[in-house]
């Protein structure tokens, strides 16, 4: 394999498009979009914390809702949560977590929503792009940024974010990466396939790679949207 | 009464609006585009003063029910999903989401929108079935008209999938256009104090004590009423919301195209 089915270089991104404060009814809002995949975010809070035996007297709770719209995938998908989207909310969660100062906000919880509204692979981490974007929107105190993005191998080769169609090929290795870019600390790290020791290395590091790409694309959408005009 | 409540209601009194607009008047500009999601059959977007929502319609195949079995079928899907306004919760459509993907449902049924006996493929076997599905993004008033926007203009978007004998390939795409016959417009009015208002925003929707949604179609018929609110309402109200209707429709219909 020379080249990649899009043509595109073995460590290159898809096009990427990010708009922050898209929707008025949140504290904060981003849309992120990576080639066909696109993830719109929306955080509410530190508000009061429903149900109450869910506070936290030290800290505030983050609590994160992944779903697909149905017509976001070629075949429709039932409305609401399965398996999938559970295990997505709880890793996305756990990957936004440690750059919140979750501990300013005892007894609150802080919300965020996501819908994805097409996807072709890479949606948990465009949903991590765009959630810690709306985070920050919102004015929720931030350690840092938390960026994402796929790593794989494909044909023998390892690659920068997957299309659906590189990761539906034969012996395909998926590998999702989310990192505070700051001190490239990682916050999410999933994998399957099959890879040796030396292939790890080498595929997160490409996975760092990707994500402080993607890291300046989120702060200059943010800036953006604070701008004097 | 709150006091927001009783200022809006104070304004409707002198026929005035919160944001200066007429009684009668939608909010400007109406943003619709097409085909915003390329896995869905097809899609639309439609941004009514700060409301936002999204509508994809997915097309499938299956038996049609016994007493039509000549004609395919469509289903009206609506989620009000908690990212589009700190009063939604996650979980399955509640009530309000329900009710309104009904009012959606009977608008385009009532109008025969859907030419339904083109979609029967094998009489009795095999009929097309059509999926909208309707998703609020950002919630300030008047889900009901910017959704039947947006699942009429996705309805048009829509191409039929490629067929290979009862079953669907899916990511191929034909380039048929479904059989649209009618464009349904809603339009919702609330009554705050005595005054009637047409497009509420949120803070005009908390304030009103009730209200109507009169769908239309393009030969001045109506095709659907839904009365909200809990007061009621006075046959005058109701002839009065009915004629500006059938004038605000066609002006709306453009939209769609």
């Amino acid at each position: 394999m020379e080249k990649r089915f899009d043509g595109r270089k073995f460590d290159e991104l898809r096009e990427i498009e990010v708009k922050v404060g898209i929707l008025s009814a949140c504290d904060g809002s981003a849309m992120f979009r990576i080639g066909n995949t696109i993830a719109i975010a929306g955080a509410f809070g530190p508000r009061e914390c429903h149900p109450k035996h869910l506070q936290d007297p030290e800290k505030a709770i983050l609590k994160c809702h992944y779903d697909m719209m149905t017509f976001s995938v070629p075949e429709r998908k039932s409305p609401g949560p399965g398996r999938r989207e559970i295990e997505l909310s709880s890793v996305i969660r756990r990957a936004l977590t440690p750059a919140i100062f979750l501990e300013e906000f005892p007894k609150t919880s802080i919300d965020v929503f996501i819908q994805i509204m097409q996807a072709d692979a890479g949606t948990r981490c465009a949903s991590i792009c765009a959630a810690s974007l709306a985070l920050a929107e919102a004015g929720i105190p931030m350690r840092d940024l938390v960026s994402a993005v796929g790593v794989g191998k494909v044909n023998g080769k390892l690659v920068l974010d997957l299309t659906k169609e590189e990761e539906d090929t034969e012996g395909a290795v998926d590998m999702p990466i989310a990192i505070m870019p700051g001190k490239k600390k990682i916050t999410l790290l999933q994998m399957d396939g099959k890879l040796s020791r030396d292939e790890l290395e080498e595929a997160i590091k490409l996975g760092v790679k990707g994500c402080l790409q993607i890291y300046e694309i989120q702060k200059k959408a943010l800036k953006e949207k604070y701008k004097v005009r | 009464m709150s006091e927001k409540k009783s200022y809006l209601k104070h304004l409707a009194e002198k026929n005035v609006r919160l944001d200066e607009r007429d009684m009668f008047e939608y909010r400007k500009p109406i943003e619709i585009k097409t085909n915003v999601s390329k896995n869905a059959d097809g899609s639309a977007f439609v941004k009514l003063g700060e409301t936002q929502v999204i509508a994809g319609v997915k097309i499938s195949v299956g038996e049609p029910f016994p007493d039509r079995p000549d004609e395919g079928t469509f289903i009206v899907n609506a989620e009000f999903a908690a990212i589009a306004s700190p009063r939604f919760e996650p979980g399955p459509p509640g009530e309000d989401a329900i009710e309104l993907a009904r009012i959606i449902d009977r608008g385009i049924r009532s109008a025969n929108a859907i030419d339904l006996k083109k979609l029967c493929i094998d009489s009795g076997k095999l009929v097309w079935i059509i999926f909208i599905d309707i998703y609020a993004l950002n919630y300030d008033g008047n889900l009901v008209d910017a959704s039947m926007l947006a699942a009429m203009a996705a309805l048009k978007d829509a191409r039929f999938p490629k067929l290979d004998g009862e079953k669907i390939v899916y990511g191929e795409k034909t380039d048929k256009k479904l059989p649209i016959n009618s464009i349904p417009i809603s339009c919702t009015f609330v009554r705050i104090g005595n005054a009637m208002i047409i497009d509420p925003n949120l803070k005009e929707e908390d304030a009103s004590n009730c209200g109507l949604v009169v769908t239309c179609n393009e030969n001045d018929e109506i095709c659907a009423l839904q009365k909200l609110g809990l007061e009621a309402i006075n046959e005058d109200e109701v002839l009065k919301c009915v004629e500006i209707a059938i004038e605000k429709s066609k002006e709306l219909r453009k939209y769609v195209g």
